[in-house]
């Protein structure tokens, strides 16, 4: 097995534990914790296929931004143990069968896909993407969607401060 | 033996991080020194005097001290959060370490990485969980606050932060930081470095400026220790924890402000590019000279010093720094320390501004704090982005 194999498996396997635990955990900050070891181990994922600065970006937007955040409202609120609730009739008898069968029908279209096309097979580390190369694609091909994406972030942001504001 | 670790770059990486690591926690011990030196010469006290030659050994003193002494869980704190944020923070902090480079020679250095300053930027990012679990995990309620105090402000400065250096990536054109410190490489008019706070569209004077405060701020240091300000808060995010691990936030925290200055010198002040130009060679033997007059010092200071210890110790410590003058000079030798002499010493005088700011400035208000961050501090360094791609621009047409 070579390492970048050993690696994958090790971050995808905590990526999924994460996920779990994110889900199990019954406290808001335990939970929180493990979304951010998902980030982590995404970034590490990306790492592994060249592709270092959006490893790096999404350590600073998601884990170093937003769960801060999430974190800090958290904590301000001082939030406590979740009470657990019994899993609803619709949930036990359809959800959970049903959930089970989409994963098992993702995995084999995944195997069919990757038996049938090479690329999907051997997913080339190759060199990583230079960001020169990221950068131009963006400002000249994507420049649109780019700056509309700005557009509607900057709206959201108006809104949330509108919204916080409205008392006085 | 060196093919053998040719073919295993693991093994070369292993050893090259446990060198950068003793050395790193070495400089970090003697900075808790050297600080509360400075600190207490500036507020006319001596310092730490009584273990050993000018209180040398009291870093010593100090982790045997945190080893022994009891370590009490608070009640009702969350054990696995509580055990789990002083080693955080430590990690976290020591990793920066391995994307630094310390020379021209690709040996000096831990690793070479494409995105390095994302890379620490990211690792500093991260940063901020070691103190907000701390906070929260203690189950008390001033590390609550400080915690709280701590994630706003760090989560606040960090866009200055980022955005401070941006003018220097846009003269650049890149994040490797080796290649950031070629860039500096050369002099104006055969005398001038061409570093970038000297650098020809637009001098990075701003873009240091709120490097600098911004840094401060996010390593939690005075006038910004907001979080650990020890009239309101006790001791603000650790007042829970004792001996080891509380000794382990000290290091981290040291920690950080060593990368913050090392950061500052790579990005501003050429890292390990002398500020003489090559032609220069008399000024080769600077690092010989910085030692013989240190080893001068030290027998001259030893010999006089009231206690016996002192008197022995000290002389000796200048012999053995005459010796590593003298091998300084050395052809191979000369030619491999001059990067590390320059770029330790640019350091070693932002980690005095470091200290000096610390003993000089009373503490901000917390609204204060919060409006200087986002009304001055950004678009400060916002405008800065904005001038800067605009003068290269002009430059490059």
């Amino acid at each position: 097995m070579s390492i970048e194999l050993f690696l994958f498996f090790l971050f995808a396997g905590l990526a999924v534990l994460g996920a779990v635990s994110l889900i199990v955990m019954r406290h808001p900050i335990h939970s929180a914790l493990s979304l951010i070891v998902v980030m982590v181990a995404l970034a590490c994922l990306y790492l592994l296929i060249g592709a270092e600065f959006i490893a790096a970006v999404q350590i600073i937007v998601y884990a170093g931004a937003i769960m801060v955040l999430f974190v800090f409202v958290i904590m301000l609120l001082n939030a406590g143990e979740e009470e657990r609730t019994n899993l609803s009739g619709m949930a036990r008898y359809v959800g959970v069968p049903l959930s089970i069968l989409f994963t098992l029908q993702l995995a084999y279209w995944m195997f069919r896909a990757s038996a049938q096309h090479a690329w999907l097979q051997t997913a080339p580390p190759g060199p990583p993407t230079l960001m020169r190369d990221l950068a131009l694609r963006l400002f000249r091909e994507f420049v649109l969607p780019f700056e509309l994406t700005a557009i509607l972030i900057l709206v959201a942001m108006l809104g949330a401060v509108v919204l916080a504001r409205r008392e006085s | 033996m060196s093919e053998f670790i040719a073919q295993h770059p693991i093994i070369g990486a292993t050893l090259r991080s446990i060198v950068a690591l003793v050395l790193l926690l070495t400089a970090v011990a003697y900075l808790t020194w050297f600080e509360r030196k400075v600190v207490a010469h500036i507020q006319s006290r001596w310092g730490p005097w009584m273990v050993g030659p000018h209180g040398l050994l009291q870093p010593l003193a100090d982790a045997l001290k945190g080893i022994f002494k009891e370590d009490p869980t608070p009640q009702g704190a969350d054990k696995f959060v509580y055990h789990l944020a002083p080693f955080l923070s430590l990690s976290l902090a020591l990793s920066s370490i391995a994307l630094i480079p310390f020379g021209p020679q690709p040996l000096l250095g831990v690793s070479n990485v494409n995105t390095g300053l994302l890379v620490l930027f990211a690792i500093t990012s991260l940063s901020v969980y070691g103190v907000v679990l701390a906070g929260w995990s203690s189950n008390s309620k001033y590390p609550l606050l400080g915690g709280l105090r701590s994630s706003a402000q760090m989560v606040s400065y960090e866009l200055s932060l980022t955005l401070s250096v941006i003018g220097v990536l846009l003269l650049v054109g890149s994040f490797n930081l080796r290649d950031i410190i070629a860039n500096q490489q050369g002099h104006y008019w055969g005398i001038v470095p061409r570093w970038h706070i000297f650098a020809a569209p637009l001098p990075q004077v701003i873009g240091l400026l709120c490097y600098f405060i911004a840094a401060v701020a996010e390593t939690n240091r005075a006038p910004f220790d907001l979080p650990e300000a020890e009239q309101e808060l006790v001791a603000g995010f650790h007042t829970e924890y004792a001996s080891m691990k509380f000794a382990t936030f000290f290091i981290a925290e040291y920690t950080a402000m060593v990368t913050v200055a090392i950061v500052a010198s790579l990005l501003f002040f050429g890292g390990w590019l002398s500020p003489f130009p090559d032609s220069w060679t008399w000024t080769h033997y600077f690092p010989t000279l910085f030692c013989l007059a240190g080893a001068a010092w030290l027998v001259w200071d030893g010999l006089r010093y009231p206690t016996k210890f002192g008197r022995v110790l000290l002389p000796i410590l200048g012999a053995v720094l005459a010796v590593v003058g003298v091998l300084c000079a050395l052809g191979g030798v000369n030619e491999i320390v001059q990067g590390p002499f320059w770029f330790v010493s640019k350091v070693f005088v932002f980690l005095f501004i470091y200290v000096w700011v610390r003993g000089t400035l009373p503490r901000f208000r917390y609204d204060q704090l919060m409006g200087f961050g986002w009304k001055i501090l950004l678009p400060v360094a916002l405008a800065n982005v904005l001038l800067t791609a605009l003068a290269a621009l002009v430059l490059k047409r």
